[in-house]
């Protein structure tokens, strides 16, 4: 195994206030502990140069078990906490994993026939770290949201970070929060801004409340705060949502509409709010700060920031440093022999700007005339009266399919006005859409599912 | 309201919407000729499964559809039984 000395993550620590934390709803880790601790009883040196599954149950211990692995495992596989077990034995398989991080709450037979089990907790115990040969970990990142197993993305530290260009005051007074989990893309890269950037990070917890949630972001002081759309707009219909004031507000993972910027902008006046575009696989793309839905059309076709983007097929694809170098244990190749990733992200250019109008493999078909829910639900979601909005396709004898909208209105005193809201959004959409785009009916709904990963989940069944 | 004059108000209503001029709706007037277009058409049996609770083109297992507004109207008046 090459020995590398290439940056890990331990390195970023060394020099971090000691008022940086990790909090979640049961207790806090001060991470700069791990200078001269453990989170993993001492046993890193036994876990140096494997290939380590990272199946602890809570965030917290994840964040911890990361630092000190950084840098001494050959391979770091990240468990999302919503990853199906009857897919755990193929994965675990494909990664070579030959051990496995665990914490109080992870089940007993999870992973349970991989031999070297090793239990990771707070309180970090002081100890003394003796250096071990460093190596370039490969940190694997599971896909989310799509059927059968999922792909595993690798990337490693320097591909991870590629896209955190302004170093942060290391001085501990930054605190991020995120609704994302950080063992997925969207929420690995804001624990990875907080511990780089010497800030503190308040995670969220299984089960809880958002409002909950929200009361602890609010109590430590969160100044940079992240999520998608889909849990922006959740939270705010929280009335906790009041008690919390960033500095920072940042959405990324789904199509950032005019009607959600704005709404933000309503709630947080004084901050900075950003859009970022970015997946697992072509990593961080860019940042969009001006408050607009969409991206300036001339960062399409150079290099900005080592990122280069270009549009063939109407999907825009990216080479970049920060995408990730490959699929583990599958012979798919995730770039092209140009080495731009196909994002399946489908542009459409007006004026000056790009705007996101859906998935390549989400077009609904009405008698040939093709659609992207997600343009239809960016008019909806920008009459006041809405919060969010979902378009499926109905099957329909005569064309196929029709579109039909789910919509969960701001506030739920609507009731009496619901058949004149109707009408209301459905002359709104017939103003701004052609005919075939029109939602054929609108249903009132108290929520939509919105999956593990934070995105609103297509199929709400 | 009765079967047909849902579907007549229905109708009158697509058109509306879309913008289309309809032919006088009698019994014998021809679909195809009727004003509305296959979008206008799905919309309709859309509307219809909303109202009437039935969509009987999609629950039938042969590909059937009516030519005339009468047989049209028959084919809902059935499957409501």
């Amino acid at each position: 195994m090459p020995v590398t000395d290439a940056p890990a993550l331990r390195d970023a620590i060394a020099n971090a206030s000691a008022a940086c934390f990790f909090w979640d709803r049961a207790g806090c880790a001060r991470f700069t502990d791990l200078n001269r601790g453990t989170s993993l009883g001492g046993r890193c040196a036994e876990l140096a140069g494997r290939s380590v599954l990272v199946a602890t149950a809570s965030q917290l211990t994840t964040a911890l078990a990361l630092i000190e692995l950084d840098g001494a495992a050959r391979r770091l596989l990240i468990l999302p906490p919503d990853a199906e077990s009857d897919h755990l034995g193929a994965v675990v398989e494909a990664a070579g994993i030959d051990a496995v991080i665990v914490d109080s709450a992870t089940p007993a037979d999870r992973a349970s026939d991989i031999p070297l089990r090793v239990n990771c907790s707070p309180p970090i115990v002081a100890a003394t770290v003796d250096p071990l040969p460093r190596v370039k970990t490969e940190w694997i990142l599971m896909t989310s949201g799509t059927t059968g197993v999922p792909k595993l993305v690798a990337h490693d530290l320097e591909g991870l970070t590629a896209a955190m260009r302004t170093p942060s005051p290391a001085d501990g007074a930054e605190v991020w929060g995120t609704f994302y989990d950080i063992r997925r893309y969207g929420g690995l890269q804001i624990y990875l801004r907080a511990v780089c950037g010497g800030a503190s990070l308040v995670l969220s917890s299984a089960g809880e409340a958002v409002g909950d949630h929200l009361a602890r972001l609010a109590e430590h002081g969160v100044t940079h705060l992240s999520g998608t759309p889909s849990q922006w707009r959740r939270a705010l219909m929280v009335p906790a949502i009041r008690n919390v004031a960033p500095r920072y507000v940042r959405l990324s993972g789904e199509i950032a509409d005019q009607a959600i910027l704005d709404s933000l902008r309503a709630a947080f006046p004084a901050a900075v709010i950003g859009h970022a575009y970015a997946s697992t696989e072509a990593g961080v793309v860019f940042d969009v700060n001006d408050g607009l839905a969409g991206f300036p059309a001339d960062y399409v076709g150079g290099v900005r920031d080592g990122v280069e983007l270009k549009i063939a097929d109407g999907s825009l694809r990216v080479r970049s440093r920060g995408a990730a170098f490959g699929y583990v244990g599958s012979g798919q190749s995730l770039a092209d022999a140009d080495g731009f990733v196909d994002t399946g992200d489908i542009l459409e250019r007006r004026g000056e700007r790009y705007h996101f109008a859906g998935r390549t493999g989400g077009i609904i078909n009405i008698g040939g005339l093709k659609v992207h829910p997600e343009e239809i639900e960016a008019v909806i979601n920008r009459h006041p009266q809405v919060r969010m909005s979902l378009v499926r396709p109905k099957q329909n004898p005569v064309t196929g399919a029709v579109v039909v909208a789910d919509v969960v209105l701001k506030s739920e005193g609507e009731g009496a006005r619901k058949i004149e809201l109707k009408d209301d959004i459905l002359k709104f959409c017939r103003e701004t859409l052609p005919r075939h785009k029109v939602p054929v009916a609108i249903s009132f709904v108290p929520a939509l599912r919105v999956a593990a990963s934070g995105k609103l989940l297509r199929r709400q069944g | 309201m009765s079967v047909k004059l849902t579907i007549i108000d229905q109708m009158e209503q697509i058109a509306r919407e879309h913008g289309k001029i309809l032919a006088p709706l009698k019994e014998d007037l021809v679909l195809a000729d009727c004003g509305l277009d296959s979008l206008g058409f799905a919309v309709l049996v859309a509307r219809l499964e909303d109202t009437l609770g039935i969509d009987p083109f999609t629950a039938a297992e042969d590909a059937f559809f009516p030519v005339t507004l009468g047989e049209f109207v028959k084919v809902y008046e059935h499957a409501r039984h």
